[in-house]
């Protein structure tokens, strides 16, 4: 038995929904959510999903309570100054809702227009179906579940008392109608492949690693929408590069100097080893400050780009990271090799956590 | 009846009621009977934890009307329930006969303990004066505002009608919770355009000729003036402030009928509901101080009494900070019968100061139990704790007030001194601790606005809740609408035109 609650509960989400749609570019830019992933949720602050009341502000606040203690003695027993969910502002409420990581993805893919991709591959079978499974109050004509509605507006005009067994004309008033509705499911069938390789080196800073950190996190909350299978790997770089796994990758802190080239080539060698770009969608992503240990390596870069990275993913992007002592120098030598139409790479400078937002777009607006 | 669907009536919530049950309730309805206890007849329904959630979230209706805000109560209730934070054993309906929804997952201890709850409850709900003008058909008449508003939501679009009700959720405290008990005496509620039309002064028939002399100007002029200012007064709506806002927007909101009647519904739920919050205290301390009696000296066997003992602990534990409405209730009735026993009560006992005769006062009148059952019956939370809150109890149970200190940012303890505490209690029981607010004007400016003002009482309206519920407020009353209120010490009118939100200061007092 569907409970009546269920409805008004669905609709609690399709609000939450809305409201999360509307301060998505908020969410993206903080940080926070990513600590709060578990099982596969995410726990959201809405703002003023409560309805408003005249209340009393709380700004005075106190009462009165039992139990043992001097005056002057904390009644909450908390420590000093842990005020829960600190918003901006003062008596703003927030009432945090679990919502889960493909449903945010949704949320991320209407509000920033993300086409759905195209994978790529023979292993690319999607199935739709459609499935007739219930009955709603309202639907489309065509749909009209005849029996049904004759039943229902045969039992409302015996209940009326107009039905006359000598002339038994029934006729459906708009109550009456009964409609098919449907489902669609989907099954899509495709794997895919994130390799994140970040430049660690000297000049990027807490702050630089936390933007990727936050744009990595959305990058694969929306892939892992549209792959059935998604497999991560994660490579850091100085002047050398190494496969790490996702805390390490987050977290470590090295320094020295910058051979991009060094990690294009193990992914390079990651790929050949472990994906078969035929039944894998690839997608190398790369984040630096834009500096490189001169334009010896970054042409090797692009030697490695064109023979063996562009050739087995499905896009490759590169996002640089604004620091203080970034040249910058990255996005521009690959721009004006590639030129900002080539459909094989897409580069996008991230100029702070605002940045993050349109970067993303960036990346995924292609649909590829 | 159609309108009852959904509610399993006494005779088909039998079969679901384990035998067991039905001879405990009875056994203890029996003991309640014994004390004196006069309670509704009651039938017990056992549902699933998702299911006495899903009721919970109606407010202890199923058939209640659809909106959202009952589906995120919902969800609060199964996580907590699911994380195991929080679990309801019982939910009793005030009703005519009343209906109580037991968990089914309480060992059986616990519904005896339950059960005997309930008595309590039903028996208040019956006889206390506060709920004496509460629909007893309640579970009917909820049934059919929830079929109302869905035929609304069919005929008008769900948005249309969720909007509206949002709006009439967002006012639904302004109410006056007292109006039930005395009926007013409201003129019928004239519109001001009827007056406008009667502004002729009626002048005596004759011919053209003789009107100089029948209707002389001076005496026209004069009924002229007396009809403006008769007018004058007319427009100003309500003659008097108004506390059921409410009731004044039913009245002069320019509403289509679905909305009046939407806003009907929300009052007439508020109203239903009033009582229960403005005699949380005494009914929950009513109905355990039965269940502790009717358990510990009927029911209980010996292997039962540890987990009894536990459960009733849970329930009356205090943490700091909160009040416990249970524990302060059993506890002044408990300290009530033993004074009304004692004789401990009126000026001797008051004027007494010898503290080795205080203690050791008793005059053996055995009024007690006679006290509390008036007590019951007359009393709301706020008269209740004026009365009988005394300086003994306060120190016995360790009552202190608390305050928020900014330079540690926590809440500490203020004070232990009886009067403060008494003070600070009251303070939180009047109005329900909303803040008070009347309508004063239904002509502001003579243009038809709508203006609102807020009795200060210390605390300050939370700003943004305020403007947010203006916003709500103009979509009932379709022009600008105010309030007045004060802000930081200085006097504001909060305003809001249907596009722009403004705050003025206005002169101070």
């Amino acid at each position: 038995m569907v409970k009546k609650i269920e409805k008004d509960y669905s609709r609690f989400r399709s609000i939450v929904r809305g409201k999360i749609k509307k301060e998505l570019r908020k969410y993206i830019t903080r940080g926070e959510l990513i600590g709060k992933v578990g099982r596969n949720l995410v726990s959201i602050p809405i703002p003023q999903i409560q309805i408003p009341h005249f209340r009393n502000g709380n700004n005075p606040g106190g009462g009165v309570g039992q139990g043992p203690g001097d005056p002057g003695d904390p009644v909450d027993g908390g420590e000093p100054g842990a005020q829960p969910g600190a918003g901006d502002m003062p008596g703003e409420h927030l009432v945090e809702v679990d919502v889960s990581l493909d449903e945010l993805a949704k949320i991320l893919g209407e509000e920033l227009a993300l086409p759905n991709i195209k994978p790529k591959g023979s292993r690319t079978i999607q199935a739709d179906k459609e499935k007739y499974t219930g009955i709603a109050r309202s639907g489309p004509e065509s749909l009209r579940h005849f029996k049904r509605t004759y039943r229902e507006a045969l039992k409302r005009s015996i209940a009326m008392g107009i039905y006359d067994a000598e002339n038994p004309v029934v006729t459906p008033v708009r109550d009456d109608k009964r409609y098919r509705s449907w489902k669609v499911k989907e099954i899509p069938q495709n794997n895919a492949v994130i390799v994140y390789m970040m430049d660690v080196s000297g000049s990027m800073g807490d702050e630089q690693k936390e933007i990727v950190r936050i744009e990595a996190f959305w990058i694969d909350t929306w892939l892992r929408s549209q792959y059935k299978r998604i497999e991560c790997r994660y490579i850091v770089h100085d002047a050398v590069a190494r496969e790490v796994d996702q805390h390490t990758f987050y977290h470590v802190k090295e320094s020295g100097g910058t051979k991009i080239s060094s990690a294009l080539q193990l992914c390079r060698e990651i790929v050949e080893r472990d994906f078969n770009p035929v039944e894998w969608n690839i997608y190398p992503f790369h984040f630096s400050d834009g500096d490189n240990w001169g334009s010896e390596d970054t042409r090797r870069c692009i030697e490695l780009l064109e023979n063996n990275i562009f050739p087995v993913s499905n896009i490759f992007c590169y996002g640089q990271v604004k620091s203080a002592y970034g040249s910058g120098q990255f996005k521009k030598d690959l721009d004006e090799h590639f030129g900002r139409e080539d459909g094989r790479i897409i580069t996008s400078e991230i100029r702070d956590r605002e940045g993050i937002y349109d970067s993303i777009r960036e990346f995924l607006g292609k649909g590829k | 009846m159609s309108s009852t669907r959904g509610i399993k009536g006494p005779s088909r919530s039998s079969q679901h009621l384990h035998d067991e049950i039905a001879r405990i309730a009875e056994q203890i309805r029996g003991y309640a009977k014994s004390y004196g206890l006069d309670p509704f007849d009651t039938s017990f329904e056992l549902i699933d934890h998702d299911e006495l959630n899903e009721v919970a979230a109606y407010g202890g209706f199923p058939t209640r009307y659809p909106h959202w805000r009952f589906g995120m109560h919902y969800e609060e209730l199964e996580k907590g329930y699911s994380f195991g934070l929080q679990k309801i054993y019982e939910l009793v309906i005030n009703n005519d006969p009343c209906t109580a929804y037991l968990m089914k997952s309480n060992s059986l201890v616990d519904q005896k303990l339950v059960i005997a709850h309930v008595y309590g409850h039903s028996d208040f709900f019956k006889n206390s004066f506060w709920f004496a003008k509460t629909n007893r058909k309640m579970l009917d008449q909820m049934a059919n505002h929830g079929t109302r508003l869905r035929r609304y939501v069919e005929k008008f679009g769900e948005s249309v009608v969720e909007d509206f009700l949002d709006a009439c959720m967002s006012v639904e405290n302004l109410i006056d919770y007292h109006s039930m008990y005395t009926p007013k005496k409201r003129k019928s509620a004239e519109p001001i355009e009827d007056l406008e039309r009667d502004k002729e002064v009626k002048k005596i028939r004759s011919k053209e000729y003789m009107d100089r002399f029948m209707n002389p100007p001076e005496f026209v002029q004069k009924q002229r003036k007396a009809i403006e200012d008769q007018l004058a007064r007319k427009r100003k709506l309500p003659e008097e402030p108004e506390k059921d806002v409410l009731l004044f927007l039913l009245d002069y909101a320019p509403l289509d009928n679905w909305q009046r009647d939407v806003l009907a519904i929300v009052r007439d739920e508020a109203y239903y509901f009033a009582p229960q919050a403005l005699t949380k205290i005494m009914n929950e301390g009513w109905a355990s101080y039965w269940h502790s009696r009717i358990m510990t000296e009927k029911v209980l066997t010996d292997a039962e009494v540890v987990d009894y003992a536990e459960h009733h602990a849970g329930t009356m534990g205090t943490q700091p900070g909160v009040l416990n409405p249970y524990k302060l209730g059993i506890e002044l009735y408990r300290d009530i019968e033993d004074r009304w026993n004692k004789g401990r009560f009126g000026p001797d006992w008051d004027r007494c100061d010898d503290m080795q005769r205080r203690r050791n006062w008793d005059m053996k009148l055995g009024l007690g139990r006679k006290k509390i059952f008036e007590i019951r019956r007359v009393h709301n939370d706020i008269t209740f704790i004026d009365e009988f809150l005394t300086k003994e109890f306060c120190e016995e149970q360790k009552m202190f007030t608390y305050r928020h200190n900014p330079q540690t940012n926590r809440l500490e303890i203020a004070d232990r001194e009886f009067e403060k505490v008494k003070e600070q209690l009251l303070f939180r029981l009047t109005n329900m601790s909303y803040p008070v607010i009347r309508v004063d004007d239904g002509n502001f400016r003579n243009r038809g606005e709508l203006k609102l003002t807020h009795e200060h009482a210390g605390l300050d309206l939370e700003a943004r809740e305020a403007r947010d519920t203006l916003k709500n407020l103009f979509r009932i009353w379709r022009r600008p609408v105010h309030i007045e209120t004060q802000s930081e010490g200085e006097g504001k009118l909060l305003s809001f035109d249907g596009e722009r939100q403004s705050e003025e200061t206005i002169g101070g007092e």
